[in-house]
């Protein structure tokens, strides 16, 4: 029998995976939207988890907006890496430094 | 299966929201460039008619629907009403902006409406699924319009940069809630609230979510240490997109944190307040002095902007309704005086040129001393001189802190001297407009509506100086 600890350690090592990802990656934009949607996935690990535990489909209903958005987000993430790429030439995460103060 | 029918009458102005953005979004696509302007006049027929819908629903009782997730109250009446008419403001500012520079299309005002859905759903939010709802709609509207003017370099780095983080920020809250979730079984404010008053704050799991969903908030708001993102965005997105940003999403974002952090684990406050404290007192610190050495405008209003949500949380702090209601005052007045602000770098602004370094306002009382005078008024209130409105905003927050149960005189006090810092600056704006000579001597003529609505967002600076009493009973009365 898998206890719930062991699903939310699991939803808290992904969680620690994507915030490593996001800030220790200095090359690409694209791992940057991978590692967003790793975070938001291991959100979804913890509510289902949870309501699993709790007999309660509250938290099931929450992950599918959770995907329905995540879905959003990747479109206009992916949208606005294509405008930048065509103005930059680059999605190097070293080149966005145009702005200092 | 018996289906209950919500009742749709609370959501009535969302319902009109989100029926005219639609019509909005289809009627523009059928639209010759040269009638654009029907475009924008939809736009404001529709925050029109919601001002009117709203209105009419004032002073019935709180009412809560859709299974507990949304509510309408005086409060969210009021806040609502802001967040109209300050985007009608921003929509009337940046229209002449955007057609100077062939950016006047539908997709602003559509985006821009989306962004107004999105907040009025925060306003109105009860549980914590329409609080993430709301968020992400008016976020996902701001990505995007920050992106709009698409060929600068840096408006697509912009973009990127708030994408990101503002991914995070939305991870962290969800993280939050997801834990607060596991501990009380629900998601609706008032029942997390009853569980934690009943079961007692003690659970340390309580604690741990309520840390992320500070995190969350503090990157929304832009308080430091999350506060990366406040000046890139503000000095990358173009000025008409900068005047929203800056403006009514700071009203939402007060409304978020007064239904999750006072509606919902008001029994936690002792810990919450810890947290805001350090953010407000770093906010304030790092908000001000680093604004001291901008020499672009935007960037030094974003800054300014930090320092702002430090007052907007003393408030907070004080976890007492009058503390609360001060900072409703204060958000309100600030989200009229960021408008007015950015309002005048738009007017000084014409087909090529940005007026958004210090140097283009050398002189702008020889070039004009009415817009000067105007300048002088929203920068003395945003500085906190008396007899303008700032004055009160900053004297109402720090009064409730020093209100509080707890003894946070210290925390008055760093307030004060911070804002005596911040004076500097605001005050060399108006030392450069008065006292140097104008570099370029261009007139400045705007259309009428502009003309009017600008020189009626600066006196309003004074007018509510000298009579702050009605909104301020107006901040009491819907916050008990």
């Amino acid at each position: 029998m898998i206890a719930l600890s062991d699903y939310l350690v699991l939803g808290a090592i992904l969680f620690c995976l994507s915030l490593a990802g996001i800030f220790l990656n200095r090359k690409n934009v694209i791992i940057l939207l991978m590692s967003i949607e790793l975070m938001l996935l291991s959100v979804n690990m913890n509510f289902v988890a949870f309501s699993a535990y709790l007999q309660d489909v509250a938290g099931q209903v929450f992950v599918f907006f959770i995907l329905t958005v995540a879905a959003a987000e990747a479109a206009i993430g992916l949208a606005i890496l294509v405008v930048l790429y065509r103005s930059k030439q680059s999605i190097n995460v070293d080149d966005m430094d145009s702005m200092k103060g | 299966m018996i289906i209950d029918m919500p009742n749709l009458e609370l959501a009535l102005p969302e319902i009109f929201v989100l029926g005219m953005t639609c019509a909005v979004l289809i009627i523009d696509l059928f639209l010759k460039d040269k009638n654009r302007i029907i475009t924008y006049l939809l736009a404001q027929l529709t925050l029109l008619g919601a001002v009117l819908i709203t209105y009419s629903q004032i002073g019935s009782p709180s009412t809560t629907g859709f299974s507990g997730s949304f509510i309408r109250d005086p409060m969210g009446d009021i806040l609502k009403i802001f967040i109209y008419v300050i985007t009608a403001t921003v929509f009337l500012y940046s229209r002449d902006y955007l057609r100077a520079r062939g950016q006047f299309k539908g997709e602003y005002y559509a985006l821009g409406l989306f962004g107004v859905l999105g907040m009025m759903i925060m306003v109105s939010a009860h549980s914590f699924l329409t609080v993430y709802l709301g968020l992400e709609l008016l976020s996902l509207s701001l990505y995007s319009m920050v992106a709009l003017n698409r060929d600068s370099e840096v408006s697509t780095e912009a973009a990127m940069k708030y994408f990101v983080l503002g991914a995070i920020a939305s991870g962290m809250l969800l993280y939050g809630m997801s834990m607060i979730y596991g501990i009380t079984g629900s998601l609706n404010v008032v029942e997390i609230g009853a569980y934690i008053n009943k079961n007692g704050t003690s659970n340390i799991i309580l604690d741990f979510g309520l840390v992320f969903i500070v995190v969350g908030l503090a990157f929304k708001l832009g308080a430091v240490p999350f506060h990366m993102w406040v000046p890139d965005i503000y000095h990358g997105a173009q000025t008409s997109v900068t005047l929203y940003i800056g403006t009514a999403p700071k009203i939402a974002a007060f409304a978020i944190i007064m239904r999750i952090l006072v509606d919902g684990m008001e029994a936690l406050h002792t810990d919450w307040q810890q947290m805001l404290t350090i953010l407000a007192v770093l906010s304030l610190a790092i908000g001000n002095i680093v604004a001291i050495a901008q020499t672009n405008i935007k960037r030094m209003l974003a800054y300014s902007t930090i320092s702002h949500v430090g007052f907007l949380l003393l408030g907070i702090i004080s976890a007492r309704p009058d503390g609360y209601s001060a900072s409703m005052f204060y958000v309100l007045v600030y989200a009229l005086m960021s408008v007015g602000s950015f309002g005048m770098i738009i007017l000084l602004s014409r087909s090529g040129f940005e007026a958004d370094t210090l140097d283009d306002f050398k002189g702008l009382n020889e070039r004009s001393k009415w817009y000067a005078f105007m300048m002088l008024l929203l920068m003395f209130s945003m500085a906190g001189v008396p007899p303008t409105v700032g004055f009160f905003a900053k004297l109402w927050v720090i009064e409730a802190v020093l209100n509080a149960d707890t003894d946070m005189t210290w925390l008055a006090i760093t307030a004060v001297l911070f804002s005596v810092v911040g004076a500097f600056y605001y005050i060399r704006l108006v030392k450069i407009m008065y006292f140097d000579k104008p570099e370029d001597d261009s007139a400045i003529t705007p259309d009428v509506d502009l003309k009017v609505v600008i020189s009626a967002n600066g006196i309003l600076m004074l007018a509510l100086g000298v009579y702050p009493g009605a909104l301020m009973s107006i901040c009491q009365s819907v916050i008990q």
